[in-house]
């Protein structure tokens, strides 16, 4: 019996400076950045003052005023992604078994944004060490446990299969795509409604990253902030947003006569078991996930087009990730053109995994590889080939996309135009 | 043919045990570890019950590098995989990484720490946030700290869904098992007894405001009304059986089953979907209701979803047609650890041929639910535990004797 296959069938994307897949793809094709000094709050107490932002409004995507006050925004993101990829998908969900449908949802840091309010609020701004449940709001409990954000999309769609969060720290977006795959190859589920969520543009976030320096301080120059594999590079941007697919299984697509807009062919997820926040040089673990899901897609490095890069831009990150490419892929490295969305979009942590599955299958689709922006003096540690600054045309069937978190979280995944397939 | 994954090592850190032995003589002695909570002062909250786990010093088991890096529920994790470790008989050290993989369940991450900083952040000011909040609050932390402790590099999760994550972490480790990792770390443990996870609990509004500690959390008694959380869990070591047998190592049970589905949106009139979670996890694992000797119930005591709980058991199984547990009535419910712990006593019942108590709840008879209100002997050989999360979330896990 051949083996199940997976096929994305809808993707729904909401990015800074991009709400809407078409959007989206504009902004990355032309190369544009959506870095900016922080307006959702005042950032001036902060080192790195420096966010890529989405001008989102809830309502213009439907949400009523009792949905916005129950959702904490990362799970506003993941309901609008999942209605967005169902309705691109053509599936009309009163005509499937909803128990057949599943919700693999990927956040890092769930509905931090709802949490930190409430404990504002109930604590007197930190003033009361024993906080007043009578100021926080009633659904405290939603943002309490995260989950709450997959439950959400699963009512929004009507899904009543498996649902699950993954929380694999900056890996979680790929991850949640990664196991939504398992639950249609292994049979349990038809559908997967699969992708990441994040709305990490807070004050205890940017506090967090400010205390380890891993964000860029590039205040005075926050469009060119985010620079991975440039020289010059001093940290990420934080972002956020979401992706969210339809995952289906391929007969059943075919079945409908869906469109299918990639096969997600392979993926892997690695431990590097060294440290929480830092990374060895070697890109030992990242280069075995990159073997793994190159195996399990059934691909050689020859057959690699393009490589969604993690880029985050830290300097650890962009030399240990282009040590990866090159342990995986040997000479086939330096031929492969890479880049880095994070670039324009920032790092949305349990997001952005998602969302470069979105750029890998639209760069698939529309044989245009987005660019690095920014890039103008490469690191002379990373001499690959990271399509600085201008979106590249280049007929391409076989995408990578990796990505790399706290916790030691390292995963790739293959994606493989329709028909082009190795199996 | 599929692989079978077979547990070889159990760690337990529960309210009424600390360890796996004072753990199983507290249950079946049913000795409760329920009291007045001492990690805050709870006298201004109108609920002051919670179950703490006794005894624990982080020093005494952890290196002192950790633990300022680390929130009380991850030191707790940590020392509950080590003890699942030793137990296996395995020693991380000599095998390799890519063998070994991590996937816990978390509900609420590093809670009391987040709090702390939270508190530094609005207080003092940014300067003042520790360099770990960035990894020490965040779901993946459990995970990410037993992966580096014990160089487990194969392929690595953390799952977030309430209570029911414990069970969809195990069914994530047996998918891991079945596609080529010979072991894995799996199961969770929780804790969020602070301040502000307090308040937390307090708004889902089904924590018992009861104040007498064997009053306070009665499943399927009339008087339900609400439940007591806790602190703690279970983390195991999963095999593949195969490679279990071939280093001779004792064999627990099987986790032979596993299945989990989401409830309909409120308001569709649909109904609820705890009853297919347990069909097909009984189906997941080749056995029919008449095999199954107990049903570890997730037991919220709260009277609409103890009936949904009761109505799904006896759907399944018929009115009293199968004995029913929830010895966390002397644990409270541990969130994330909740059902790991369960899967534990599950499997403990299996060893000893034992039915552990629910206690203190006087069986409402409208339920129909053959209650387990007394230490019962018995063979056991097969096992449902079923574990549920605020939202719909229904997950179900069948254990099964190896030998």
């Amino acid at each position: 019996m051949s083996r199940r296959e997976v096929a994305i069938t809808g993707i729904g994307v909401i990015s800074p400076g991009g709400i809407g897949v078409p959007d989206f793809w504009r902004l990355l094709t032309e190369g544009r950045t959506a870095t900016r000094l922080v307006t959702h709050f005042d950032p001036a107490p902060f080192r790195s003052r420096i966010a890529a932002e989405a001008d989102f409004d809830p309502a213009a995507f439907g949400l009523g005023p009792q949905e916005i006050r129950r959702m904490d925004r990362a799970a506003q993101f993941g309901v609008v992604t999942a209605r967005e990829a169902v309705t691109g998908s053509g599936l009309d969900m009163s005509t499937v078994d909803p128990g057949r449908v599943a919700v693999s949802v990927g956040s890092a840091i769930g509905a931090s944004v709802g949490l930190e309010e409430e404990y504002r609020a109930a604590s007197d701004d930190g003033r009361l060490d024993l906080l007043d449940e009578n100021y926080a709001a009633k659904h405290l409990y939603n943002y309490f446990v995260p989950s709450s954000i997959v439950a959400e999309v699963a009512w929004a769609v009507g899904a009543e299969g498996h649902a699950a969060m993954i929380s694999d720290g900056c890996t979680s977006g790929v991850d949640a795509v990664g196991y939504g795959c398992d639950l249609i190859r292994e049979g349990s589920a038809d559908i997967v409604i699969a992708g990441g969520t994040d709305a990490p543009i807070t004050p205890i976030t940017l506090a967090c990253f400010d205390a380890i320096k891993a964000t860029t301080p590039r205040n005075d120059d926050p469009e060119h902030a985010s620079r991975p594999f440039d020289a010059s590079r001093n940290g990420f941007v934080l972002g956020e947003g979401a992706a969210m697919f339809v995952l289906e299984e391929v007969e059943h697509a075919r079945g409908r006569g869906a469109h299918i807009h990639a096969i997600v062919s392979g993926f892997a997820g690695r431990c590097n078991a060294y440290h929480m926040t830092g990374l060895k040089a070697d890109g030992r673990e990242m280069a075995e996930a990159i073997r793994v899901a190159m195996a399990e897609a059934r691909v050689n490095p020859e057959d690699i087009d393009y490589i969604n890069a993690h880029g985050s831009g830290t300097k650890q990150n962009d030399r240990h990730e282009t040590a990866a490419f090159k342990r995986s892929l040997g000479d086939q490295a330096y031929r492969i053109p890479v880049s880095s969305i994070k670039s324009m979009i920032g790092h949305s942590l349990g997001a952005i995994g998602a969302i470069e599955v979105a750029a890998s299958v639209l760069a698939l689709e529309h044989d245009v590889l987005p660019p690095t922006a920014n890039l103008h003096t490469p690191d002379p540690e990373c001499d690959l080939d990271y399509i600085p600054v201008t979106a590249r045309e280049q007929d391409t069937d076989t995408v990578l996309t990796v990505a790399s978190g706290f916790g030691g979280f390292q995963s790739a995944m293959v994606l493989t135009a329709p028909g082009k397939d190795h199996a | 043919m599929t692989p079978s994954a077979v547990v070889t090592g159990i760690g337990v850190t529960a309210p009424n045990g600390l360890g796996t032995k004072d753990y199983w003589a507290a249950t079946l002695d049913g000795t409760s570890g329920i009291g007045r909570l001492t990690r805050f002062d709870p006298s201004g909250y109108p609920a002051q019950l919670a179950g703490e786990v006794p005894g624990f010093v982080a020093k005494e088991h952890l290196p002192s590098r950790l633990l300022p890096q680390t929130d009380h529920m991850t030191r707790l994790a940590l020392v509950t995989a080590d003890w699942a470790l030793a137990d296996a008989g395995v020693k991380p050290d000599q095998l390799d990484g890519y063998d070994m993989s991590v996937v816990t369940a978390s509900s609420a991450g590093g809670f009391e720490f987040g709090e702390r900083e939270l508190q530094a952040l609005w207080s003092k000011g940014s300067k003042y946030v520790s360099a770990y909040q960035s990894f020490a609050w965040f779901y993946a932390v459990n995970t990410g700290q037993i992966s580096i402790r014990n160089g487990m590099q194969g392929p690595s999760a953390a799952l977030v869904s309430d209570h029911a994550g414990g069970l969809d972490a195990i069914g994530q480790a047996r998918r891991q098992i079945r596609k080529g990792t010979p072991l894995a770390v799996t199961g969770g443990v929780d804790g969020s007894l602070s301040s502000y996870g307090w308040i937390s609990h307090l708004s889902s509004g089904q924590i018992s405001t009861a104040t007498d500690p064997d009053r306070a959390y009665l499943p399927f008694d009339a008087s339900a009304s609400g439940y007591v959380p806790g602190e703690g869990g279970a983390l195991f070591v999963l095999e593949d059986e195969a490679a279990a047998r071939q280093r001779g190592a004792e064999i627990y049970g099987r986790i032979a089953g596993y299945a989990s589905t989401f409830d309909p949106r409120p308001g569709t009139g649909r109904p609820p979907a705890l009853k297919r979670a347990i069909t097909l996890a009984l189906d997941d694992a080749g056995v029919t209701p008449g095999d199954v000797d107990v049903v570890f119930a997730d037991a919220v005591a709260v009277p609409e979803l103890d009936r949904q709980e009761a109505d799904a058991i006896n759907e399944v199984f018929g009115p009293r047609g199968v004995p029913v547990t929830a010895p966390k009535t002397m644990t409270g419910r541990l969130y994330a650890g909740a059902a790991p712990l369960d899967v534990a006593a599950a499997l403990l019942a299996i060893r000893d041929s034992v039915l552990p108590p629910t206690v203190h709840s006087d069986p409402y008879p409208d339920y129909q639910l053959d209650l387990v209100t007394g230490t019962r002997g018995g063979p056991v050989r097969t096992a449902l535990v079923v574990a549920r999360g605020h939202g719909g979330f229904n997950s179900a896990v069948v254990v099964r004797s190896a030998r």
